[in-house]
């Protein structure tokens, strides 16, 4: 009887569990089906890929907000060929495996190409999957080389592409503009030796000052946390160079800045995005007086665009500013949008091999303007864009230019 | 002339060396005891030095009071955590020691956050820098070597002319043989630590100046150097600490001008381990009598 019983039970469970599977796919089943037959008949389907939890939610947050501003002003104003584009987001935590669950489930979802991911490792986990699927792919954030290009098979995933500058672009730009913009013959470079930011931008910086002919008369680093750079400054200061670059946090820069005056080096000082809010960390405004360096957008850009941008921005997210991940994930949804628009034109089948094809090849040819500046692609799909120059003069940042 | 001016650079940051190095090697002389606090002391006396100027009030005040705040810092941890151990094995008095440093630079953590603030120190030493003969030296580096050469001709009078110098000496050579002189020891040894806490807010105001960031953990490595500088001039020695922490700051720029700037930390742990392996005495220390 006892044993029976417990017969009973069992198959009662393997039924109720069994049951409930099937009710699962059942719910989810259709839904799909029915959104893929939908799409190919009036809506276009992207992917969005991000954290909106956890510990890099903030980021996610502020690219997702560009995204969903470009895809509602997108509709409004009829979408793409005369559909409407619907966004499927996919919270990824910030997590490696749980983005590759995420860009599965996309797929399945019938998406024909994803905006994501927005930290580097996600994104990198990702990318070779949707590299074999040949899904065009654009992410607003992820700066690191590996995104785009498997050094190991000297491999470019060719359908993987960015809206925002990567980091060794920093120094090629800042080492351009020190020849073009400021004439300097001579340059000086002072970086941190313990951090992959500041040795990549030194390292691409030098290179480009090489082949722009700008004399690097002076090298100098530092460890991670020191505080005394007076060795450094007085090495540099009898080179006597015409511009010094910092490809360092703004917190050591203070730190530089001040012993630099007292070294008596008279150079203009360039820096990179790390520099960004770097007046809060000088103890006195004057010491970084005329310093440049670069970011990847800025509020006070007077471009049409970018006021536009952010009074739209503003009225959609009451009054908000958008930073910076919000404007490059404004950019990444323009340029695939306008991607996915050629390929809508090329007359290929939604959601076939030749669309996708179509799509990747319309974004490689991507060249215009955007709200984090012009942008166009190199053979690695690394953006060739301008970037915001910001000046520090009579004790405040203000907009140089885009370049 | 380069090499003058990196000199220069290093008398700067060893006399912030030497400053604080006293401290360690008089408290040292005195009861026998490392105290690492100290690094964490000249990181109180930078926050109220900064705190007290942001507050719009003169930087006089905030130099007086933050050498104040010092001296009463250093006179609580000694009555609450070393008085209480002064018979207990050396070793619970070193371990004590490193518990005060790391309940100071938590505490700072936990009321002032881990970020960085910056230090005003143009408010304190205005940048200013001189062209002499080729060699560029700022105001704040006249200020700190004169401070500092002041200050140790001070201690060095304090301790060789004045009754309360003589009883230091005394209750550093035997403590029990002072006492029975009539001596104060409790007093005698508290009023080391309020000399070497003074010196050592002094030496806060001129790194802030230097180096104007103040951080929960300015006073680690900023203590440890100073520490193997007191090591190097022989422990317990006056004008060795001097000497010492010189030789450490103009050391660490010898080896950054050389473009071994990475190196510069490696350089002065291993003039810890050499000088103790070789000679541990360092330059100046007398030769203890297995009184350790």
């Amino acid at each position: 009887m006892k044993t029976k019983m417990k017969k009973f039970v069992c198959m009662a469970l393997v039924v109720v569990m069994a049951m409930a599977c099937l009710v699962g796919c059942g719910s989810s089943a259709p839904a799909s089906e029915g959104g893929s037959q939908a799409a190919s008949a009036d809506t276009i389907k992207i992917g969005w890929l991000g954290p909106l939890t956890g510990g890099v939610a903030q980021y996610g947050e502020a690219v997702k907000s560009g995204v969903d501003l470009y895809v509602e002003q997108l509709n409004a104003a009829g979408g793409i060929n005369g559909k409407q584009v619907e966004l499927v987001v996919y919270d990824e935590e910030g997590d490696s495996t749980k983005a590759v669950t995420g860009y599965n489930s996309l797929m399945d979802d019938g998406v024909v190409a994803v905006v994501g991911s927005v930290t580097t490792a996600p994104t990198v986990a990702v990318v070779t999957e949707a590299f074999a699927d040949n899904t065009p792919m654009i992410t607003a954030s992820a700066t690191a080389i590996d995104v785009t290009y498997n050094a190991d098979q000297d491999t470019v995933y060719t359908n993987m592409f960015r809206s925002c500058f990567i980091d060794s672009f920093q120094g090629v730009t800042m080492a351009r503009f020190a020849k073009e913009e400021m004439g300097a013959a001579t340059a000086a470079v002072l970086y941190d030796n313990g951090d992959t930011y500041s040795t990549g931008v030194y390292e691409y910086f030098v290179n480009q000052c090489a082949e722009l002919g700008v004399e690097v008369v002076a090298t100098e680093s530092y460890a991670s946390g020191s505080v005394d750079f007076s060795g450094q400054l007085t090495n540099i200061a009898a080179a006597d160079p015409d511009v010094l670059f910092l490809p360092v946090y703004y917190n050591d820069v203070a730190l530089i800045a001040s012993q630099a005056a007292d070294a008596g080096i008279t150079a203009t000082m360039l820096g990179v995005d790390g520099w960004s809010s770097v007046l809060d960390s000088v103890s006195d405004p004057a010491l970084v007086e005329g310093a440049y360096y670069c970011s990847g957008y800025s509020v006070e850009d007077t471009r049409e665009l970018v006021v536009n941008f952010l009074a739209d921005y503003a009225a959609k997210y009451d009054g908000k500013v958008s930073n910076m991940f919000g404007a490059q994930g404004y950019d990444a949804a323009w340029i695939l949008c306008n991607a996915i628009a050629a390929a809508e034109e090329s007359g290929a089948e939604y959601g076939s091999d030749e669309y996708k094809q179509a799509v990747i090849d319309a974004m490689a040819a991507t060249d215009s303007e955007f709200v984090t500046g012009h942008v166009s692609f190199d053979d690695h799909n690394d953006p060739q864009k301008t970037a915001a120059i910001i000046q520090i003069t009579d004790g405040a940042e203000s907009f140089w230019g885009n370049f | 002339m380069i090499v003058l001016q990196q000199l220069i650079n290093g008398l700067q940051l060893g006399s912030v060396y030497a400053l604080i190095a006293l401290g360690y090697s008089m408290v040292y002389g005195i009861i026998l005891l490392l105290n690492f606090a100290h690094g964490d002391i000249i990181m109180v006396g930078g926050y109220i030095a900064l705190l007290i100027i942001s507050a719009g009030i003169s930087p006089l005040v905030a130099v007086v009071a933050s050498v104040a705040g010092c001296i009463v810092l250093a006179c609580l941890i000694e009555k609450a955590a070393y008085t209480p151990l002064r018979s207990a094995p050396r070793i619970s008095l070193l371990i004590t020691a490193i518990g005060v440093s790391y309940f100071l630079e938590n505490v700072a953590q936990l009321i002032l956050g881990a970020d960085p603030r910056v230090f005003p120190n143009t408010a304190v030493i205005p940048s200013v820098t001189y062209n002499v003969g080729g060699l560029n030296i700022s105001l704040t580096t006249i200020v700190t070597l004169a401070v500092a050469v002041v200050s140790m001709a001070a201690l060095t009078l304090l301790v060789q002319k004045t009754k309360m110098g003589k009883a230091m000496r005394a209750v550093s050579e035997d403590m029990g043989a002072a006492q029975m002189m009539g001596i104060n020891i409790n007093r005698t040894i508290t009023f080391t630590f309020a000399v070497g806490a003074a010196l050592a807010g002094i030496g806060a105001i001129l790194y802030c100046c230097r180096y104007p960031q103040v951080k929960p953990t300015t006073g680690y490595l900023l203590g440890l150097k100073a520490f193997v500088a007191a090591v190097l001039g022989g422990i317990g020695s006056i004008p060795g600490a001097m000497l010492g922490g010189l030789a450490i700051g103009v050391a660490e720029v010898v080896v950054t001008a050389l473009g071994y700037s990475t190196w510069t930390d490696a350089v002065v742990f291993a003039i810890l381990i050499v000088v103790l392996l070789v000679k541990p005495t360092g330059f100046m220390g007398a030769s203890m009598n297995e009184k350790v």
